[in-house]
């Protein structure tokens, strides 16, 4: 009673906004609602855009610098002429191999985590046996585990599997350690199917592949994709398994690169940083289509 | 009198049929069992839980990363006392991570709010607040690296108005773990915006409006009604922070490689320094084990905090 009376009050001054989110449907458009504008938090906002936009902008100038003007402009003075030189030369020097490399080990690392992690989150939400739950907690025990902690017996195993120096040796653990994530995100999405749909089906006589595959598998599309990719971007960003796990130059990923480029040609820097800028085009085009749908997924699992 | 189905024929007719379909096929009432899950157990168990018993039994061994392990008992754990640099290094991890916290919580709280706000630009803004989220550590710390260059990169220009007249951040004993830190952070506010913007958004509207017929203020409207509201939020992203301490290790190796000296070098480096340079795999096994106790405690710290465990839908209620 007291908000709609609130809501009558405000009616009365020159604030559209209020009546405007009454109309609306519960659950959508949060961002028509009026809420106090933050002077601090203002203030805050303009000086992030700045420390964000600046190395930004540093990044893609000088991508596009010769590096005569690297070493003689100072670091944010526009050049007289832009030049692509610098892509041509990173592509030179083999960065369309660990961009192909970085493509197999992304996709493969995708799909067998969402192979593996759908059916887990399915046995889990709608199973509930004592074996699957104990493998849930198992599952929540290795959200914070950190790759580095288990390193070594990573690298006695997959020395012992003959994988070493093989991209089959970065994609194993690194989708095993996408895993305890994709699982939290899916059971939670899963969660969210009526129960009364699931028990409609099994008794009409519905068995387990036929439910997940006409129940789980359709309603489970947002999570899915969530999972894609985020655990897409952690194997196209990854770095401690291919600096352990692989060595020659023909199996190197991106990250790696970038950092053998930094080592090999020191001041090159503006062809680093064209390789830089490069290493991120999927992701950036990603962005700009989906960036919705992309922010969601990174921080899916952790929002309440 | 209709929901009970007696002036409404159809309802049940299904009824009826649904009793029958249950009674006449009990055994396919079943529900998806172990075999579901089994894939994703075995593969986690390989590569996740079997290395964590490994690197407990490989503390227990000396090995150089060729041969075979063998056995020398408690020596390496023995050895952990009298290592100067690892209790250094989990100092310098402790410092990092409360630097971080510092850095990190306060800015995304604040951003997080404002991006959930309904400023006219901020559409515009915030993709370009998200972008940092994009860039890979390596490509973040390097590009960091020639910034911070004091001879070509912005810290040789902008050094001079913030008290460091030769722009030598990383090098220094004094500024490289706040450089670091500040880097970390770059990279990891975004995410942490992210978290506090989509909670933000959950607080209903009424509170505020309330608040501000009694005439609180929006300073009084932050603390009183924003902050409370956020308190799981901020649970979960400290805890977060906290864990990602114990991953930074990729950021410092690029940037710093640990130095100058051991000024930068946080556990995770410092393990991987004994154990693929040195090749002192038993002994780097030892400080993996304290990563991994420290990552399980936090685990459980994060299940709590975010109630992953609960098994009911989030949407209920809402």
């Amino acid at each position: 009673m007291t908000i709609y009376t609130a809501a009558r009050h405000r009616a009365a001054e020159p604030r559209p906004r209020v009546t405007a989110t009454r109309t609306r449907p519960p659950g959508r458009g949060t961002a028509g609602r009026r809420r106090p504008v933050n002077a601090a938090a203002g203030i805050a906002a303009s000086v992030w855009l700045v420390i964000v936009a600046v190395p930004l902008y540093y990044i893609a100038l000088t991508s596009l610098r010769t590096s005569d003007s690297y070493l003689t402009d100072g670091a944010l003075t526009p050049p007289s002429g832009l030049t692509l030189e610098n892509y041509r030369q990173v592509v030179d020097l083999g960065f369309d191999t660990f961009i192909f490399n970085s493509t197999i080990v992304t996709v493969i690392t995708m799909v067998l985590v969402l192979l593996m992690a759908l059916p887990a989150a399915y046995a889990i939400v709608f199973g509930g046996t004592r074996a699957v739950r104990a493998t849930f907690n198992t599952f929540l025990l290795g959200l914070a585990i950190p790759a580095q902690a288990v390193i070594i017996p990573i690298y006695l195993l997959i020395t012992r599997l003959h994988l070493y120096d093989s991209l089959t040796a970065i994609i194993l653990p690194t989708a095993a350690f996408s895993l305890p994530m994709a699982i939290v995100v899916l059971t939670s999405t899963l969660r969210d199917i009526p129960r009364e749909l699931f028990d409609a089906m099994t008794v009409d006589g519905a068995g387990t592949v036929e439910l997940f595959r006409r129940l789980v598998l359709p309603l489970s599309r947002p999570g899915l994709v969530s999972v894609g990719i985020f655990s897409g971007l952690n194997a196209w960003n990854g770095f401690i398994f291919p600096l352990v796990l692989t060595q020659s130059e023909a199996r190197r990923v991106i990250p790696l690169g970038l950092w053998n480029f930094q080592s090999r040609f020191g001041t090159d820097v503006p062809g680093l940083l064209a390789a830089v800028v490069l290493s991120t085009v999927p992701v950036l085009a990603l962005y700009l289509f989906g960036r919705r749908q992309l922010l969601r997924s990174l921080s899916a699992g952790y929002g309440r | 009198m209709s929901e009970r189905g007696l002036l409404n024929p159809r309802r049940e007719v299904r009824t009826v049929v649904l009793v029958q379909a249950s009674q006449l096929r009990p055994a396919r009432r079943e529900r998806p069992g172990f075999l579901w899950a089994a894939p994703a157990a075995v593969f986690f168990t390989i590569f996740g839980i079997v290395p964590i018993a490994v690197v407990l039994y490989l503390s227990f061994t000396t090995w150089n990363g060729l041969g075979t392990p063998e056995w020398t008992g408690t020596t390496n754990w023995r050895a952990l006392p009298e290592d100067t640099d690892a209790l250094h290094s989990i100092w310098v991890t402790a410092k990092l991570t409360i630097f971080c916290w510092l850095i990190q919580t306060p800015l995304s709280l604040l951003l997080g709010v404002w991006a959930a706000g309904p400023q006219r630009n901020r559409a515009i803004l915030s993709t370009l607040f998200f972008l940092p989220l994009l860039l890979s550590t390596a490509a973040i710390a390097l590009t960091w690296l020639s910034l911070l260059d004091p001879n070509f990169g912005l810290a040789a220009s902008l050094g001079s108005y913030v008290g460091v007249p030769d722009g030598n951040f990383l090098g220094d004993d004094s500024r490289a773990l706040y450089a670091v830190a500040a880097v970390i952070s770059w990279q990891f506010v975004p995410f942490h915006t992210l978290l506090y913007q989509a909670a933000a958004r959950q607080i209903p509207v009424a509170m505020y409006e309330v608040a501000e017929m009694d005439g609180a203020r929006t300073m009084r409207q932050f603390i009183s009604i924003t902050l409370p509201q956020l308190r799981n939020t901020i649970i979960a992203s400290s805890v977060l922070v906290v864990v990602g301490s114990l991953t930074y290790f990729e950021s410092i190796l690029l940037l710093t490689n640990g130095g100058p000296g051991t000024a930068t070098r946080v556990l995770p480096l410092h393990m991987y320094v004994k154990g693929f340079v040195g090749f002192d795999m038993g002994y780097a096994s030892v400080l993996a084990v304290l990563l991994v106790a420290v990552g399980t405690a936090l685990s459980v710290l994060i299940v709590r905090s975010t109630g992953y465990h609960r098994m009911n839908s989030d949407r209920e209620g809402m």
